[in-house]
């Protein structure tokens, strides 16, 4: 039966199972860097998605360029003035990250989504890398 | 690397009091407090939950905020570098000033909820004047 609390259960398992995976170590610049990436495979295709809370639309500049993909952009926080701030943890500043992939994508098809502060990347894997079955005479 | 470059935030674990019976993880929100004279204004950093998902509770005087996310997105999607962890958020903050529990306004923005809380009449300051 499913279960959602389950499949949450699984898929942060999962997610923590890849934690210290080498597929994009030594590729990606900033690695630890913000914003922080997962990047999962679906089907032929990748998936990157990037946590950003408080950034807005408008700030976001996303670029591709062979196979690598620079997303870079700030955060704003501000306070109304006249207040009295009793805590302070959430953080303002720019970010530059670049992602490079081990694989050959096709950059001018990618699709980004941003939606509630998480930032989705389609990256399609290009038709010239994908395995092609060869047949025996 | 400038004073300016955002740095992350290690995403904090909720220590519950109970231990669930599925051991899923939830996260507490980095959150920001301010207050004005009228109100009382927490800011709560939930990326990926969306403003139909989030639980606002005033009792007890003691604010609850939780906000689930919706993971049906990541279905068939195989983790193949992963540098976070996803979960639902909650966070209880217990509140100094009485409040109008009537007029809670919250805003959901870019993954950031915004809950406003006006002080209640009798809490705000009076001045009182020498006579």
């Amino acid at each position: 039966m499913y279960h959602p609390l389950d499949a949450l259960f699984q898929l942060q398992r999962a997610l923590e199972s890849r934690l210290d995976s080498e597929w994009l170590r030594d590729t990606t610049t900033g690695s630890g860097g913000f914003p922080p990436i997962n990047v999962f495979q679906q089907g032929d295709n990748l998936v990157a998605i990037l946590e950003l809370a408080g950034v807005s639309r408008s700030d976001l500049d996303i670029q591709a360029k062979d196979n690598t993909i620079r997303i870079a952009g700030k955060k704003a926080v501000s306070y109304p003035e006249n207040v009295s701030v009793h805590r302070r943890e959430r953080l303002s500043g720019t970010f530059d990250r670049t992602l490079t992939v081990p694989m050959q994508i096709d950059a001018d098809r990618i699709k980004a989504e941003y939606r509630d502060g998480v930032l989705a990347l389609f990256i399609p894997r290009a038709e010239s890398d994908k395995p092609r079955s060869i047949a025996i005479n | 690397m400038s004073p300016q470059e955002l740095q992350v935030q290690e995403k904090r674990e909720l220590e519950k009091k109970q231990e669930a019976t599925v051991p899923a993880r939830t996260f507490v929100p980095t959150a920001d407090i301010f207050e004005t004279e009228a109100a009382l204004t927490v800011v709560l950093e939930m990326p990926g939950v969306d403003k139909g998902n989030v639980d606002i509770s005033v009792e007890d005087g003691v604010l609850t905020v939780q906000g689930r996310l919706d993971f049906s997105k990541y279905e068939g999607m195989q983790p193949v570098y992963t540098e976070y962890n996803i979960g639902h958020y909650r966070r209880s903050f217990s509140l100094s000033n009485k409040i109008n529990q009537d007029k809670i306004g919250a805003e959901m923005k870019d993954g950031v909820l915004t809950v406003v809380m006006p002080k209640a009449e009798k809490a705000k300051p009076r001045r009182i004047s020498v006579g």
